[in-house]
């Protein structure tokens, strides 16, 4: 009898334990759309998540004269860091050169890249306008668009980067 | 020492037996017996006093060679690099907090932990921000695990083998005890929508680093680490808060951890698709590689730790496998002709290094040591030779080839392709 409540008592317990087990604290506050604006930088390749603002190629050259020059090369493939520009035809040769023009899948990426860390000593600095610019000056220089051709929203995620059917994926989320 | 008819062969070229150690309490031919000799002089340190208690004990002043090594960045960058794990140096399982490998993106950010908020949001019922307090506050979880940088060993594709410590080529991996808080209490909180597939990790660093983490991984064993081996974060291992994949890619385990944005589809960022894809010599490339290989290494002999007089010896190295536990690590001393059993030490932990030791009577000539690990999937690490093939030429990331140290007549230790 003792023995019957002292288990039911403990088996209580377990089962309380339990719950508290599954129960969150709930400390988060919610987020107001300006903060998710502020901190979401995430461009998908179907376009979602790029900005408003375009740029063309005539228009990022300065920009990149400016910004890039130093380390990419006056023609993004001789600078003192990595090659932008050419290696196209090379990749499934036995000396690869992977460049944006030659490897990059997707030109969602580049502008994504340019946004979160570009310039390197002064990232976040440059305006919606100059990275899509910039942009643009990257993928004419791989001859991928054309100078004057005007890279937004709309018209950057359907740039289709010449190695893209090239990838395979490793892992399928379950 | 110990009688030396007690040293049963397991493999060829003087392998011993696994529990040679156990038998011979564990000394070794060419180890320092310290005697005291009674009467004599005290030597400096038992004369007199010594210095007092400090707040943070920082390691002997004679064993100042214990630093990371190729501490580097790339041209005109100071945070555009890495650093790496003096493996050879260190012994056990846990990689002091201090000599845990480092690989930024743009500098270590100096985050104040009180404006630093982690943001949940993208395909969540409630997008809700986390203070670190907060997130602490949370039921923790604590595990010890390793963290490899995908393009760890990349060295091993080298045409002629790489001459240099073993840290030089393989220090891009360490073992911690990582504290925090399961992703899934967290998403819990935010509510998934059913669409969601994928979560775009985000850093708060200078380049918001990024990547695209399969939802069910981040359901699975994911947490944000708020501790490293009992203290919080270090700055360069993402004060105050990052990410930790256990078992995938290091570049995965985001540092500096910001933002959680719940999608149905991949970000396709730099680092996941010019980076960290794995091209074959068909020009074909593999995306999203995640888990890191069954491996292992020997690191005591290796480079720069020369052998001494003919005699037995301890080999010692590390074993690891993002598949689970190592189930058994052989040790060959003749260049894989034949292989031994190696005594694993005591901790073999899921996702973990595993320290793994073989006894070996040096007869003083040449030999090649080598360590095949086998995970407890079965995963056998692959040779060299097996990794690199169908790879493209400069594909160096996911390399578990087994390495093979050769030792010469002399004692010197080099690195050798079998």
């Amino acid at each position: 009898m003792f023995m019957s409540r002292w288990i039911t008592a403990v088996s209580i317990g377990l089962a309380y334990a339990r719950l508290c087990d599954a129960q969150s604290p709930m400390l988060g506050e919610p987020v107001s759309e300006a903060e998710l604006a502020d901190i979401d930088y995430v461009v998908l390749p179907d376009g979602r998540g790029l900005p408003s603002g375009s740029g063309t190629a005539a228009e990022g050259k300065d920009v990149y004269e400016q910004h890039c020059l130093a380390c990419h090369g006056a023609s993004g493939a001789d600078g003192i860091n990595d090659r932008l520009v050419g290696g196209h035809g090379t990749i499934d040769t036995a000396r690869p050169e992977k460049t944006v023009g030659s490897y990059w899948p997707y030109a969602t990426t580049l502008f994504d890249y340019i946004r979160r860390a570009m310039p390197y000593q002064t990232p976040g600095s440059l305006s919606a306008d100059e990275v899509y610019g910039l942009t643009a000056y990257v993928l004419f220089l791989n001859d991928i668009v054309d100078e004057n051709e005007r890279l937004n929203a709309d018209t950057l995620p359907a740039v289709k980067m010449p190695n893209r059917e090239n990838f395979v994926w490793g892992y399928e989320p379950k | 020492m110990s009688d030396t008819s007690e040293q049963v062969p397991a493999a060829g070229n003087g392998l011993l037996d696994r529990r040679w150690f156990l038998k011979s309490g564990g000394a070794l031919a060419g180890a320092t017996l310290l005697t005291a000799k009674a009467g004599a002089a005290r030597e400096p340190w038992t004369s007199v006093p010594g210095t007092g208690m400090s707040e943070s004990g920082p390691p002997s002043r004679y064993e100042n060679h214990l630093k990371r090594v190729n501490v580097g960045s790339q041209p005109g960058t100071t945070g555009a690099g890495s650093s790496r794990t003096p493996l050879e140096h260190l012994d056990g399982i846990i990689t002091p907090s201090r000599l845990h490998f480092e690989r930024h993106h743009s500098g270590i950010p100096d985050i104040d932990p009180d404006r630093h908020r982690l943001v949940i949001h993208g395909l969540v019922d409630r997008p809700l921000k986390f203070s670190v307090e907060a997130l602490s506050r949370y039921p923790t979880v604590s595990r010890i695990q390793f963290l490899e940088c995908s393009g760890n060993s990349g060295a091993m594709i080298a045409p002629e083998p790489v001459q240099g410590p073993a840290s030089q080529m393989h220090g891009l991996v360490s073992a911690s005890e990582w504290g925090g808080v399961p992703l899934s209490a967290l998403l819990d909180d935010v509510g998934i929508r059913p669409e969601a597939r994928w979560v775009i990790a985000g850093g708060a660093d200078a380049a918001m680093m990024s990547r695209s983490v399969p939802l069910d991984k981040i359901l699975d064993d994911a947490i944000v680490a708020l501790y490293q081996n009992g203290e919080p974060l270090r700055p360069s291992n993402g004060y105050p808060v990052r990410l930790f994949l256990p078992g995938w890619e290091g570049n995965m385990c985001v540092k500096w951890l910001r933002t959680l944005k719940l999608t149905d589809r991949p970000a396709m960022t730099k680092d996941e698709t010019s980076k960290y894809s794995d091209l074959q010599d068909d020009g074909i490339a593999e995306l999203f590689t995640f888990p890191m290989g069954v491996k292992s290494l020997i690191t005591s002999p290796s480079p720069g730790l020369s052998l001494g007089a003919a005699g037995v010896y301890q080999v010692s190295g590390i074993a690891w496998s993002g598949g689970g536990r190592i189930r058994r690590v052989e040790v060959s001393a003749d260049g894989g002709r034949s292989w031994a059993d190696a005594a694993l030490d005591e901790h073999v932990l899921p996702k973990c290094l595993t320290r793994f030791r073989s006894p070996w009577r040096w007869d003083g000539g040449p030999a090649v040591l080598m360590s095949r690990a086998i995970d407890e999937s079965g995963s056998v690490q692959p040779t060299r030779a097996a990794v690199l093939e169908g790879r493209a030429s400069n594909s160096f990331y996911h390399v578990n080839g087994i390495q093979a140290w050769q030792v010469g007549a002399d004692g010197e230790v080099r690195n050798v392709y079998v």
